[in-house]
């Protein structure tokens, strides 16, 4: 049977963020999408359940979130390009699931288009309150790679890029969306089918030799080639602490081992990983970080503190995780303080105060709607007035409202 | 001179990965003739061996998977069934069989368990029920018998157990067995025609677990228990599936055979092989 539609849809497109996601889910080659139906991610589902099998893929509707990212780990193990998408209380229950992927070193991708939390919370409004839960939310010693679009297009690239960072490091790949991002629609450029940069998945080369050891990292990248089922290779995977040909091991010398390569062949190649974005930062004297779609809204709000004579700037992380810890610092040396602006209540803002050489000062807000440019500008008024002091500051207590 | 007699190779030596022996079962344990009729039924399957997958979730019959020398995978607790789905969709040539507990695949896993055999998916389950939990030490789970003891049920079960050839029937599964890990020849011919069913498949083994569940409920060391469940079985390939549950009760009979074979249209998403050419190599 042939493709009945075209994998990549080159061209200018006008696209909802969701839509891009999917869309650059199959310019990157997935052929796999297991999923369930949450707001505000369902039209990722809603767009491959339609695409995939018109490109050869498959579409699988399992009958709930620990089923879809299961189903995914396993496609990866199957030789294809798996992903999901989910919204906070389905990414809750994928926690399990995205250690196992991380423990077995299996590619895959987990979009969380983020809404209001916690619980149910707003199902169709914006939050983006998830961003310690991709970082934390599965037990042990984890990595966390996560990307954060900030509009269509970015929904578009980072989905091709999460497959890439997914093969080069055999990890779950996080895209933090969130729902004003999801649900925006604006113009999408999709480059030819040839110019979509694929990283290849290291395979492991048929026939083995003697010796061989599936979990073994042949190089410094510290990441093993991987075996391909069928093939009489005969690997054995588990979820259990194992040694290097694969077997479970139960000393402490093993696991020690295990979870320090695991954490290390991220920790030592994360400038294949970070991105950041500076903006209006070459004479400013306060820099706002923030990701997402706070970002643009930032931008308003840089715009009036020039207004009121107040240089300000923006870095937007582009990479949550792992954190841009020296792109953060090295800002942080040029500027007076820093506005931390996030729809949470202050989980970039802990880890830029880690790092910052400057003051810090947040600006908040719970979700549910965008967030307001004067919250941002407030802090970055007051930020003025506080950069040149010694101590960390927060607004984050202010009473803030919605608009 | 006296010799032992110590066969140095078995026949189903290349499916077993020789150098993780001995296993971590307990002695009297049903899951080492579980795992044997197993590969014997890879052998009898006629599909090249490489072919078939073992996929486990989490307990001592999960660890079947670590001891075969297939590709395997030890996924996490109740997820094997979603893990096999995965495998199989991307791969519709590989052989994929999940083998685990009756806790792993009816209480974490019933979810998957009911709504893979509803979709009618290309996957073999055998689901070993030693009426508890085994590998955290002897609890209560949804096939432990009414009145059973456990660690968790001191004063008795007093929940109804899953009867799984019902539960499994009634949400479409196209073959449904149940034996005894002691019933060896009719247990393998069943899992042979299983894995060459297609179509989801079901076979739930009886298998004794002295330590956790026979120790609690006074049934004795595991060839007692074998005993127990032995002289209380009948075979009947026809039998109402509704009256197939089972009891501590030496009165009652546990019904075992051949119950469903049947056939229905299977699940059809499925990557197809020239995509994965196509991504890799390129658009034509
Ligand atoms: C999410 C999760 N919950 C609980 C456990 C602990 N646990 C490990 S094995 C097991 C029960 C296994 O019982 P069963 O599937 O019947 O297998 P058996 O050991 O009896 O063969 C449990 C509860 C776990 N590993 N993961
Ligand atoms: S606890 Fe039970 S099931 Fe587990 S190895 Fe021992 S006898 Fe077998
Ligand atoms: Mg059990």
């Amino acid at each position: 049977m042939p493709a009945t539609e075209q994998r990549v849809l080159t061209g200018n497109q006008f696209m909802n963020g969701d839509t891009a996601c999917a869309e650059g889910a199959l310019a990157a080659g997935c052929l796999y999408f297991g999923g369930y139906p949450i707001t505000p991610s369902t039209e990722v589902a809603e767009r491959l359940a339609r695409r995939l099998p018109a490109v050869g893929g498959a579409y699988v509707q399992m009958e709930d979130e620990l089923g879809s990212i299961t189903s995914v780990i396993g496609a990866a193990w199957g030789g294809v390009r798996s992903m999901t998408a989910t919204s906070g209380p389905g990414f809750s229950l994928m926690m399990e699931a995205i250690g196992l992927a991380a423990m077995t070193e299996t590619p895959c991708v987990i979009v969380n288009v983020m809404r209001g939390g916690p619980s149910t919370g707003l199902p169709t409004l914006v939050a983006q309150a998830d961003v310690m839960q991709a970082r934390w939310g599965s037990h042990g010693d984890i990595q966390a790679i996560a990307l954060a679009p900030s509009s269509c297009q970015e929904m578009f690239d980072l989905t091709v890029r999460a497959f890439n960072l997914a093969d080069r490091f055999r990890h779950p790949v996080i895209i933090l969306a969130d729902e004003a991002i999801g649900h925006l629609t604006e113009r999408v450029v999709i480059p030819a089918a040839k110019d979509i940069v694929r990283t290849p998945r290291r395979m492991q080369p048929i026939p083995i030799p003697v010796a061989y050891e599936p979990f073994r990292a042949p190089d410094s990248t510290l990441v093993p080639l991987m075996p391909a089922p069928g093939k009489g290779i005969g690997a054995h995977v588990t979820s259990l602490t194992h040694d290097e040909r694969g077997y479970p091991a139960t000393d402490a010398p093993a696991h020690d081992r295990l979870v320090r390569r695991l954490y290390d062949k991220i920790a030592l190649h994360t400038d294949e990983i970070i991105d950041v974005e500076e903006v209006g930062l070459e004479d400013a004297e306060i820099a706002v970080v923030t990701f997402g779609s706070t970002s643009r809204t930032a931008k308003r709000a840089v715009s009036m503190a020039r207004e009121a004579g107040i240089r300000a700037g923006i870095l937007r992380l582009i990479t949550l995780w792992p954190f841009p810890e020296e792109q953060v610092r090295a800002v942080s040396q040029r500027v007076n303080a820093i506005v931390v602006a996030e729809l949470n209540l202050g989980q970039v803002r802990r880890e830029v105060e880690r790092v910052s050489a400057a003051p810090v000062l947040g600006a908040h807000h719970a979700g549910g709607a965008l967030m307001p440019p004067e919250i941002i500008f407030q802090s970055i008024k007051e930020a003025a007035r506080h950069g040149q002091g010694n101590g960390r500051r927060s607004a984050s207590d202010r009473p803030l409202t919605a608009v | 001179m006296a010799r032992e007699m110590v066969a140095d190779r078995h026949p189903t030596d290349l499916l077993l990965r020789s150098d993780r022996l001995p296993h971590i079962w307990c002695p009297g344990c049903g899951l080492g003739s579980v795992m044997s009729c197993y590969t014997d039924a890879v052998q009898a399957s006629g599909i090249p061996v490489p072919l078939h997958v073992a996929v486990s979730g989490i307990g001592c019959t999960g660890r079947v998977a670590g001891y075969l020398s297939l590709d395997s995978f030890h996924t996490t607790h109740g997820r094997a069934i979603p893990y096999a789905l995965g495998l199989k969709v991307a791969n519709p040539e590989l052989q994929v069989t999940v083998i685990s507990g009756d806790g792993d695949l009816s209480a974490i896993g019933g979810n998957h368990l009911i709504h893979a055999a509803r979709r009618n998916i290309d996957l073999t389950v055998i689901c070993v029920n030693n009426f508890n939990y085994g590998m955290t030490g002897g609890q209560a789970g949804p096939t432990t018998p009414r009145g059973a003891t456990t660690s968790t049920t001191p004063n008795g079960n007093y929940e109804e157990p899953f009867n799984l050839p019902h539960l499994l029937a009634t949400a479409g599964a196209v073959y449904i067995s149940r034996w005894t890990s002691l019933h060896v020849r009719q247990l393998r011919e069943s899992m042979r025609v299983a894995i060459k069913k297609p179509g989801f498949s079901f076979v739930e083994v009886l298998s004794p677990c002295p330590v956790g569940f026979g120790k609690a409920n006074d049934l004795g060391e595991g060839r007692d228990e074998m005993w127990f469940y032995r002289r209380r079985s009948i075979v009947d390939d026809n039998a109402n599936l509704a009256d197939v549950g089972l009891s501590m009760s030496e009165d009652e009979p546990i019904v075992l055979g051949n119950f469903v074979n049947r056939d229905r249209a299977p699940f059809r998403p499925a990557v197809e092989k020239w995509a994965i050419e196509e991504v890799l190599h390129g658009e034509a």
